[in-house]
């Protein structure tokens, strides 16, 4: 690791006056990416500004039909909030395959989208799920949020202060865990709304990040059931190829783990 | 057996230390005025050296020097050597291209050092690494080892012409050719045993420490065999005779074969120690480990069985690649020939057997022994084959097996070994019983109905552990003896010492070691203490590797435990106004046999070292030392049978049950051994199901850190069903066959064999990845 200056900051302003001062700031959430990016020397800020100890940041809501996690709340305080558990017990399963226990106690549902790693499981949910990403400045439609792989909407020096899902209807997720990483070799992550409507996203699979299904989310719009998806064909174009798994490997896991997850969907 | 004697399940005394994070490894030391050392590195595989400047590096903070391949070349510090001379089959010897500590002139794989830059921390060593600026000219690289031999590849050394390192036969070809011209089955097989990165919990490290005024050297070393390490270090790389060379190898966190090798990284610190007068320290990061390690595996074969009409196995016909990687590690050349193909004959009657190994550099990390060595390599070949042969003669693979299996014993192999006892019938019989397996049929059924592809797969394994004796593998060309040494030491008061030159780095020798000295003397082992790990302290050993250290290292000590024994009880018998022939040794006293006299241990050792009354003529003392030369090899074997179901939609497999029913002959700790089986199995797992070090074609690894390298994990693997079934080994006096290995052995075989049999395709290469499997069940 490179020489640093670390910040601890109180408060989402004086984070953001702190990222202003600094040459080549970051944000620090659970450090889950960052912290061994920095150990390999691969990344160099001058600042690092910890948004983990921002009250403000903590925390879970659930107003209505609306679930509002903060950014800075840890995976294992989403896995075993209540309100998650009742609201979308999807969020809650997906949080307890999320990495291992370590990874659970430290990493943050902000940091984990605001990095868009193309494996990260959260991004599947978010965007399934119609979420909205809520910034120190404004409102983010979860489909306008990931832009690509390791690319958000975020401008410089915006921090993400919550994330808000819609309650479903229905909802599950599925991942067949990357041997090695524990991130999704690939992960579904389907969801009905109140209104009928649905939505399903799928990561690891797609060399451009987190991607929308359609002709999943057709069948399933017609007959919300696995079977629905036998006739389904999904295209290995465009999906990722590497050493545990072939683009035709991915394409078979994005139709057999939403299967699954519409088997496991309540 | 005492409480604490041998059979006893004592809990590891260094477990306390252990678990309590106060072991005491080489990064814990620190010595005053020591510098830090960083190594300059290759990114590229194969590549000329035009130049080092390291004028911005030097000018840096904290930075004492910046050293170069050239200087420990100008320096004369020796080559790498391998200490096993192998011969080709047309009468040359191994070619072995040169391996300087750091490169002068070429680069042969991505991590081999050019230079190394010390300064007064880590971290400013590092910065500077970044500045020194090497001109590379890049050459074309190989990392396929059939690439690697095909006309017009990229050469890497011009002592091997075509890449080859040797070209090995062994066996009677002519008898294994007669055999196939009457055989009336033929069984064909291609294998690929993936190459492996060993992974030990602790990565390499070293300090350096060198007096000027004594000009002597301490050197503080990740080793397995530290003795091995000074010898190689004075006789073969110029550093210092070996009584001005000291190596402590302390606690040491895991090695698997990969700590017994001598790295350039502490031949360079102690060069560098001497040239800048301060002690220098390196500690390796995982990402150097990846790179320089020693790997393991990694063998292309192809290999034929011929059957007669009975099903009884006539001949085996072998033709292996090796991969060396770019350079010849220490003990590599022995690997894939004495070490692999003297086992192939398996558990089976084999009356004709003829095996080539072909050894092959490639721009790749060298590869060197990994826990196991050639056996898992022999092992997984011929237990993939009678698999293989049992569905194509569509036989049970199990009596296939039992068809064949050696009953009589001692039986010599047709390729060197001479297996001394065993019961395979017994271990297998064991493993299926405790595996149900004549109800598999049933649970086949249940789990299809279930969406499941459930297998059983069989793996009946031999190994060939304490490699010995010294004259039969010197005259196989190994450099060195393998025997073992050791010397007891009992204090004044009555406490004790073992002095053993084994090595432990996980094992827990310091509690079945002095298991041994409670069954005998029945003192607690509270009152003994092992000494191993420094050159100063103990004579001579060779290490720990191969399954060694309690069927010849613990045997040295009971060598030596009976010298002392014999003096102890003259002593005794002398105080005690008796006959020595009526001394009996119990719980710590000195009996007088059928009489109510005894004198106790300390009184004993105090006798002989206050020497006021001993026997006329005795020297006082009572210490004892014994080197033991085994008779030959001990032959530990089992079988392994593995259930397990695959999900068709994802090619993922999840164990159902794994059973081992393993003839260690006598065990000393059963729990110590019980761990031993556990992580050789899950290291067998990890090969078979999750690990493999990857290349690109240019020879750039793909598998460089945990994030791509797949270890296995507690959830990969399943809770074990473990058994014994004895047979002592005759060559040694405790019947001591050796464990450390076998799970790692015999493992991986089990795993792809019930994989095969579960998905109903034979052919599947490791690591059975579940892209690769889901891709198996869905091919044409």
């Amino acid at each position: 690791m490179y020489q640093t200056k670390y910040h601890r900051a109180s408060s989402v302003d004086e984070a953001v006056s702190l990222f202003a001062k600094g040459s080549e700031a970051k944000f620090l959430a659970g450090g889950q990416t960052l912290l061994p990016v920095m150990k390999q020397r691969l990344a160099s800020p001058s600042d690092v500004i910890d948004l983990g100890k921002i009250k403000e940041l903590q925390g879970v809501e659930l107003s209505g039909d609306t679930l509002t996690i903060k950014a800075a709340t840890t995976y294992y305080d989403i896995m075993t909030n209540a309100d998650v558990k009742k609201a979308i017990p999807a969020i809650a399963h997906l949080t307890s395959v999320l990495g291992d226990p370590a990874v659970r106690y430290r990493g943050t549902i902000g940091g984990s989208i605001a990095n868009n790693d193309p494996a990260a499981d959260f991004p599947a949910a978010l965007l399934a799920l119609g979420a909205t990403v809520k910034t120190n400045k404004r409102s983010i439609a979860a489909q306008d949020f990931f832009q690509g792989l390791f690319s958000t909407a975020l401008e410089d020096g915006e921090i993400i202060t919550a994330v808000s899902f819609p309650v479903p209807a229905k909802a599950g997720y599925e991942k067949m865990r990357h041997p090695a990483s524990r991130f999704a070799l690939t992960g579904v992550f389907v969801a009905q709304t109140k209104s009928g409507e649905v939505r399903v996203a799928a990561t690891g699979a797609s060399q451009s990040g987190v991607m929308r299904v359609p002709a999943i989310e057709a069948a399933l719009k017609a007959n919300w059931s696995p079977s629905a998806i036998d006739s389904v064909s999904i295209s290995a174009n465009g999906l990722l190829a590497d050493i545990h798994g072939t683009a035709e490997y991915r394409a078979n896991l994005v139709k057999v783990m939403a299967q699954r997850a519409v088997a496991a969907a309540s | 057996m005492g409480v604490e004697g041998i059979g006893a399940r004592v809990v590891r005394k260094e477990d306390k230390r252990f678990i309590t994070g106060k072991g005491r490894y080489v990064d814990d030391i620190k010595l005053l005025g020591m510098t830090h050392a960083h190594f300059v590195r290759s990114p590229h595989a194969h590549a000329k050296v035009k130049g080092i400047d390291s004028s911005a590096a030097l000018k840096m903070p904290g930075v004492v020097a910046v050293l170069t391949g050239q200087q420990i070349v100008d320096d004369k510090v020796g080559n790498l050597i391998c200490g096993w001379a192998i011969t080709s089959k047309d009468g040359s010897p191994m070619k072995m291209g040169a391996w300087p500590a750091m490169a002068p002139e070429t680069v042969r794989f991505v991590g081999q050092a050019v230079a190394v830059v010390i300064a007064d921390s880590k971290n400013l060593a590092r910065d500077a690494a970044e500045a020194v600026v090497v001109d590379y000219e890049e050459l074309p690289a190989v990392a396929d080892m059939q690439a690697a031999i095909k006309s017009g590849a990229p050469q890497l050394h011009p002592e091997a012409s075509g890449n080859q390192v040797y070209d090995w036969v062994i066996g009677d070809e002519g008898a294994t050719d007669a055999a196939f011209a009457k055989a009336a089955n033929v069984v064909k097989l291609d294998v690929t045993n993936n190459r492996l990165a060993p992974n030990a919990m602790e990565p390499r490290a070293a300090i350096a420490d060198y007096d000027a005024a004594e000009e002597h050297f301490t050197l503080y070393t990740t080793s397995q065999n530290p003795h091995v390490a000074r010898l190689v270090l004075s006789a073969f790389y110029n550093i210092a005779p070996e009584h001005k060379l000291r190596v402590i190898a302390p606690d040491v966190g895991g090695g698997f074969g990969s700590k017994i090798f001598i790295y350039p990284e502490e031949m360079v610190a102690l060069w560098a120690s001497k040239k800048i007068g301060r002690p220098v320290k390196w500690t390796g990061d995982r990402t150097e480990a990846f790179l320089t390690d020693a790997h393991g595996r990694d063998h292309v074969t192809h290999a034929e069985l011929a059957f007669d009409a009975n099903n009884k196995i006539t001949g085996l016909k072998v033709k292996t690649y090796a991969n060396f990687g770019a350079y010849m590690s220490l003990f590599s050349s022995s690997v894939p020939t004495y070490l692999y193909a003297t086992l192939l004959s398996g558990q089976y009657n084999i009356p004709a057997i003829h095996a080539e190994v072909i050894g092959v550099y490639t721009n790749t990390t060298p590869v060197d022994a990994y826990r196991g060595a050639g056996r898992p390599e022999a092992s997984y070949l011929i237990e993939r084959l009678m698999e293989t042969a049992a569905r194509q003669l569509k036989v049970d693979p199990a009596q296939l097996r039992r068809t064949n299996f050696i009953t009589q014993f001692p039986h010599q192999t047709p390729v060197i070994m001479a297996y001394d006892t065993g019961d395979f019938n017994a271990s297998l019989d064991a493993a299926m019983k405790a595996i149900d397996y004549a109800g598999f049929p049933a649970r086949k059924a249940k789990a299809k109905s279930d969406g499941k592809l459930r297998g059983i797969g069989v793996s009946c394994y031999i190994e060939a552990c304490g490699i010995a004796p010294s004259k039969a593998v010197g005259s196989l060309g190994a450099g060195v003896g393998l025997w073992e040494s050791a010397e007891v030491r009992v204090n004044p008061v009555g406490t004790i010492e073992i002095l053993t030159g084994s090595h432990s780095h996980g094992q827990g020798h310091e509690t079945t070691f002095c298991q041994l000295v409670a069954e005998r003397l029945g003192v607690p082992i509270s009152q003994v203490s092992i000494v191993h790990g420094d050159t100063d302290k103990v004579q001579f050993g060779m290490g720990t590797y191969g399954s060694r250290s309690a069927a010849v290292g613990l045997t040295a000590i009971l060598k030596a435990m009976e010298k002392m024994e014999s003096k102890a009880k003259k002593i005794a018998a002398h105080a005690l106004e008796a006959s020595e022939a009526d001394i009996v040794i119990e719980n710590g006293e000195f009996k007088v046999t059928g009489t109510d006299k005894a004198i106790a241990l300390p009184m004993v050792a105090l006798a002989a070292y206050t020497a006021h009354n001993l026997p006329d003529g005795m020297e006082p003392g009572l210490k004892e030392s014994a080197f033991y030369d085994p008779t030959n090899f001990t032959f530990p074997a089992g079988t392994y049978i593995c259930e397990l179901e695959v999900d068709p939609g994802t090619g993922k497999t999840s164990f159902v049950n794994f059973v081992a029913a393993d003839d260690f002959g006598r065990l000393i700790n059963p729990m110590i051994v019980e761990g031993q089986v556990h992580g050789g199995l899950v290291q067998g797992i990890g090969q078979a199901l999750l690990e493999h070090a990857i290349y690109d074609a240019s020879g750039q690894p793909v598998t460089a850190s945990f994030m791509d390298y797949a270890m296995p994990r507690a959830d990969d693997v399943p809770s074990f069903n473990l058994s014994h079934t004895t047979t002592l080994c005759p060559g040694n006096p405790l019947g001591i066959k050796g464990c450390g290995e076998a799970g790692a052995i015999g493992a991986s075989a089990a795993v792809i064999n019930a994989i095969t049999d579960a998905i109903g395709k034979n052919n599947l290469e490791m690591p059975a990845t579940p892209d690769r499997v889901w891709r198996t069940i869905h091919a044409a």
